[in-house]
């Protein structure tokens, strides 16, 4: 009867891996490789504040959170929050779990702190519905950011574009010189790119005008949309969905590609990982017609409902939303602080010229990030960039973003 | 006869080439994990590295040793109760007849073959509400009980092998249903136990789609942990072929140990053996 | 004593058949009701504690099969099917040749079939991960040229978008028409052979029936509004060579017990006759392989129905070009949180599935007991 001694024996090493869990915080992020020693430097800070707490980093790897917010589901669905979860500002979260009713408000921890005078007010704007103030942001990122190397882009002979039109023109030179025009890396990048397109074509107010329903996806304006990013998508590299974002922007730097459309989080890589210099090892422009508006998305974090250590994690929310905590982040995740107490001198070039745009400039929302629309309509929008890719039809795009758009009442 | 011999060389001819593409990816998978990352690169890429580097195989433990030991938890209790439970079913089934017992086996059987994401959503609910979720004993269960089906085949298909007579005898001595376990039934089957805990051992040690679903960041299994390290940014690829050594160890020296028992879980699994 | 005995038998058999019925049968049925209502096609109730879902009976998968954007799952329906051929036809030929050879005595037997049985006992994570890496652009396979001195290939394995055989979903209808038909004319040929006159007249009767159907009323169904082209996704082959790589190991064991359980004697007949080995493989050995190539394609058919992780780990979830039915479920469960959706189509892929394994259970258990 040895089996019965080794079977208990097992069942109880079973139970053993379950009875682990004392004063600890647990931080759910997609923040992994090239962004991961930000976070770290937070959760060190965290750390030295609350020596006490054991801080796990539990982060799932995939660009903007594209894996990371399945396993999420998983998690809150199965009724085990993580303390904290990184969430992007805007639908994402109120259109996702605030109206699911997962969500603690956070109005009371605003006015305690008295980050409802020290936030920009649009960024409020897209953390609160009428019921309260859902998340604490640690950062604004930039997503229309056109990259390229200026060395690279002086020995082609080309000026930046500053249309779509003007990139479409000089596209058959740069395939000429032998160079990738536009590199883009897997699918969530190809919609990235789209929502620069879209923007430039559009503008702002139309942008807008998308989201809260009062221009429709099958309407001509937007249809054409679809048209543009068909001829830009013709410019671009042919193995797109084997890159990773950091990939693609090695294209640029390598001087194989000439352009790269991607969120400021590209600077972050460029300065810390390829330790280039902002300016000249690699230089920016804001995307193809879309000078002057600053397509914004934000990170941040919330509280669920029924967490395990509920006074750690409220803990964990000062800590990012001080400006102490956002001077530690921001510069090394290459991303800007919203707290409008941050020490600019911290940051470099290339910050400094983002958060000067981000002060002057017209501000409108990530779709693909998560600042536009619901999720249940971001998630789809994958499909309707591959419905557009597999028929090359603008309109059977512009019928399907219509029929999901409808399916999920955006803009209601 | 010079025929004969010269069929004899295309033979011989034709399996080593097949041998050798067979190895060609275990071979680029080590030598990759042996390279200083920096010196990955395309005109090399077939060459035995230069330096031998093993920070990679250091780094990739340092990342998957907390989920090598979950694995190793996990697939050693489910191993074990789903080979116990399977050898007791298949003793009931082929040695205690009832009527019925025929409708039920078959109904046991299609457990191992359906598609786990047509019982996924029902499954993560109810490990849910008895709050399983999330940890390994959940997971361990889980397994047991999508392993019975194959513990079970294999083991009645084994005891079938056992002459009844020897049970009548025992019976008539008046050994009971547990007495005839322990006394005849158990002593016999050790080799099936060695195929079924192997096979097992595979199964649960490589499975998936369970291990993404139903665990959380600290008891996820090695295959979860892998897929991550293979997955993320900006890959090197030293590192995940280092992890996918790692991955693959225990089974693959289960493998080469016991190989002989292996097949016969592996032609087990087709039903009739 | 006996009779209490049996009870305990069966006491202890409780258990599992108790666990097996909720967690195999149980959820089936949950599944099924679940794919039958609007779970999570209302945003704000998808993730709920506790959700207000609605019966709305088989809307989801009307949608799936002609819904405006679900084109997708339509797509992986096709990858599924090209796979599955692809898949098994490779393995059950390589596990042939490989079995055939290894049946040859060999010297080091032993060994070869160990390399070829290797890759059997790695996790299909690890699979695609290596093989992820020989695939890349730049990867080891692309490379493999240089070793000779040539040029690299410049082959995108994975990442090419390029698709072949294309047809139009709209013609599904009378393809199924026409299938139908081939499979009735079988019949009433086999029929005619075996001088069963009224069988063959009536399977040519409905024959010609559905011929006719496929021919005219059929392109008049219109299952889509607008034509949608669906075909083999060539960035599968990279992963059907990966799946290769893994199984058909198997298929070689199969074979070879096969091969060594037909005895002796019945080869030395044949040579006796006069047969030379060609014509005893030809005319002995393959016929009594035919059993085993037919539980071959059955259980590689079920994995490959099944198949998730490998492409998981080769190409990510989200790489549409190289989808199937597993990989979608699990995103429009987990990701888009359409849970109805996605037990829509699990319980298609559990037909699909059942459609191949519930004969096989039938007739292998059956034959038991006349044995």
């Amino acid at each position: 009867m040895k089996t019965f001694r080794v079977v208990i024996l097992a069942a109880v090493l079973g139970l053993l891996a379950l009875a682990s869990a004392q004063s600890q915080l647990e931080i759910f992020s997609w923040w992994a490789g090239d962004e991961g020693p930000a976070l770290q430097a937070l959760l060190d800070r965290y750390n030295e504040l609350h020596p006490d707490v054991n801080v796990i980093n539990a982060t799932v790897t995939g660009g903007s959170g594209v894996n990371a917010r399945a396993v999420l589901k998983t998690r809150m669905l199965g009724g085990d929050p993580p303390d904290s979860f990184q969430v992007h500002a805007g639908q994402e979260l109120i259109g996702t779990w605030v109206v699911a009713d997962r969500m603690e408000n956070l109005e009371d921890l605003y006015k305690e702190q008295g980050w409802l005078e020290k936030y920009p007010a649009g960024l409020l704007k897209l953390l609160s519905n009428d019921d309260g103030i859902w998340s604490v942001p640690v950062n604004i990122h930039r997503s229309n950011v056109m990259w390229y190397k200026p060395a690279k882009i002086e020995e082609l002979g080309v000026v930046v574009p500053n249309s779509w039109d003007e990139f479409l023109a000089i596209c058959p030179d740069l395939k000429a010189a032998g160079v990738t025009p536009l590199v883009v890396g897997e699918n969530w990048t190809q919609q990235h790119l789209w929502e620069s397109v879209a923007l430039g074509v559009l503008g702002a107010d139309d942008w807008a005008n998308l989201w809260n329903g009062s221009l429709a996806f099958n309407s001509d304006k937007a249809q054409n949309v679809w048209d543009v990013f068909g001829q830009v998508m013709a410019c671009t590299n042919d193995d797109a969905s084997g890159l990773s974002w950091q990939q693609a922007t090695d294209r640029v730097i390598s001087g194989e590609a000439a352009f790269n459309i991607m969120g400021d989080w590209a600077a972050g890589y460029m300065t810390t990982t390829l330790e280039l210099e902002p300016g000249s090892g690699f230089a920016w422009a804001a995307s193809p017609g879309t000078d002057g508006i600053f397509l914004m998305l934000s990170d941040s974090f919330g509280l669920p409902k029924g967490v395990a250590n509920r006074e750690a994690a409220i803990d964990w929310l000062k800590l990012l939303g001080s400006a102490e905590g956002q001077d530690i982040f921001n510069p090394l995740k290459g991303s800007i602080a919203p707290h409008l107490d941050s020490d600019l001198s911290k940051y470099n070039a290339y910050l400094q010229s983002a958060a000067a745009d981000w002060n002057s400039n017209v501000v409108a929302g990530s779709l693909i990030h998560g600042a536009a629309a619901k999720e249940a309509f971001q998630s789809q929008f994958g499909t309707i960039l591959e419905i557009y890719l597999s028929s090359g039809s603008a309109q059977a795009a512009a019928n399907a973003a219509n029929a999901i758009a409808q399916q999920v009442g955006l803009g209601q | 006869m010079t025929k004969h011999k010269l069929w004899r060389f295309l033979f011989y001819f034709l399996i080593t080439a097949a041998a050798i593409v067979f190895l060609i990816p275990v071979y680029l998978v080590l030598i990759t994990s042996l390279k200083d990352p920096g010196a990955i690169n395309l005109n090399s890429t077939w060459q035995l590295p230069k330096v031998w580097y093993w920070q990679s195989f250091a780094e990739a433990w340092d990342l998957l040793a907390p989920k090598f030991v979950n694995s190793l938890i996990l697939t050693v209790s489910a191993t074990l109760l789903s080979a116990f439970f399977g050898s007791m079913n298949g003793y009931i089934l082929s040695k205690w007849r009832f009527p019925g017992a025929n409708i039920i086996f078959p109904l046991m059987l299609f457990g191992m073959f359906i598609p786990y994401q047509s019982i996924l959503i029902p499954l993560f609910k109810f490990l849910r509400d008895t709050g399983l979720y999330g940890g390994l004993p959940g997971l361990i269960l889980v397994h047991v009980v999508y392993g019975l089906p194959i513990t079970t085949l294999i083991f009645r298909n084994f005891y079938a092998e056992i002459p009844d007579d020897m049970l009548e005898a025992a019976k008539v001595d008046g050994a009971s249903f547990f007495g005839i376990y322990s006394k005849i039934i158990f002593p016999l089957s050790i080799s099936g136990f060695v195929v079924v805990i192997i096979w097992q051992f595979t199964q649960v040690w490589n499975e998936f789609l369970f291990a993404v679903v139903l665990t959380k960041n600290n008891s996820q299994p090695i295959t979860v942990a892998l897929a991550q390290l293979a997955g993320g940014e900006a890959v090197k690829w030293n590192l995940p072929m280092a992890g996918a050594i790692l991955t693959a160890l225990p089974t693959l020296l289960v493998y080469i140990v016991l190989g002989r028992y292996f097949i016969r879980g592996l032609l087990a699994g087709s039903i009739k053996g | 004593m006996i009779k209490k005995d049996r009870l305990t038998a069966i006491l202890m058999l409780m258990p599992s058949v108790i666990l097996l019925a909720i967690f195999v049968y149980g959820f089936i049925g949950q599944t099924v009701y679940t794919s039958l209502t609007n779970w999570g096609m209302d945003p704000s109730q998808a993730l709920a504690i506790n959700p207000k879902i609605k019966f709305v009976g088989f809307a989801m998968y009307k949608e799936l099969f002609t819904g405006f954007i679900d084109i997708r799952f339509r797509q992986d329906l096709v990858n599924t099917f090209f796979f599955t051929i692809f898949f098994i036809a490779g393995c059950l030929v390589l596990g042939l040749g490989l079995a055939f050879l290894l049946d040859q005595n060999l010297k080091a037997e032993g060994l070869y079939r160990t390399i070829f049985l290797l890759p059997m006992s790695l996790s299909f994570i690890v699979t695609g991960t290596i093989w992820r890496w020989l695939l890349q652009p730049k990867g080891g396979i692309n490379m493999l040229p240089s070793l000779i001195g040539l040029e690299p290939m410049q082959s995108r394995w994975l990442t090419t978008r390029e698709q072949i055989w294309q047809f139009n979903w709209q013609d599904i209808p009378q393809f199924t028409g026409w299938l139908i038909v081939l499979v009735l004319l079988w019949i009433s040929f086999s029929a005619f052979r075996n001088k069963n006159k009224s069988r063959a007249l009536v399977a040519f009767i409905s024959l010609l029936a559905i011929a006719a159907w496929s021919a005219f009323i059929a392109p008049k169904i219109l299952i889509l509004p607008y034509p949608e082209t669906h075909g083999f996704n060539i960035a599968f082959v990279g992963i059907i060579m990966a799946a290769i790589w893994q199984m058909s190991g198997y298929t070689m064991a199969l074979y070879l017990a096969g091969l060594r359980g037909i005895p002796q004697a019945l080869r030395e007949a044949a040579s006796v006759d006069g047969a030379n080995e060609w014509q005893i493989y030809r005319h002995v050995v393959l016929p009594l392989l035919k059993p085993i190539s037919l539980s071959a394609m059955i259980i590689l058919g079920h994995i490959s129905l099944k198949i998730f992780d490998l492409i998981f780990a080769m190409t990510g979830a989200d790489n549409s070009t190289t989808d199937v039915p597993a990989l979608l479920m699990y995103l429009t469960t987990f990701r888009a949180n359409q849970f109805s959706k996605g037990a829509a189509i699990a319980v298609i892929l559990l037909i699909m599935v059942a459609f191949v394994i519930i004969p096989y259970l039938w007739t292998s258990l059956r034959s038991e007991v006349e044995r």
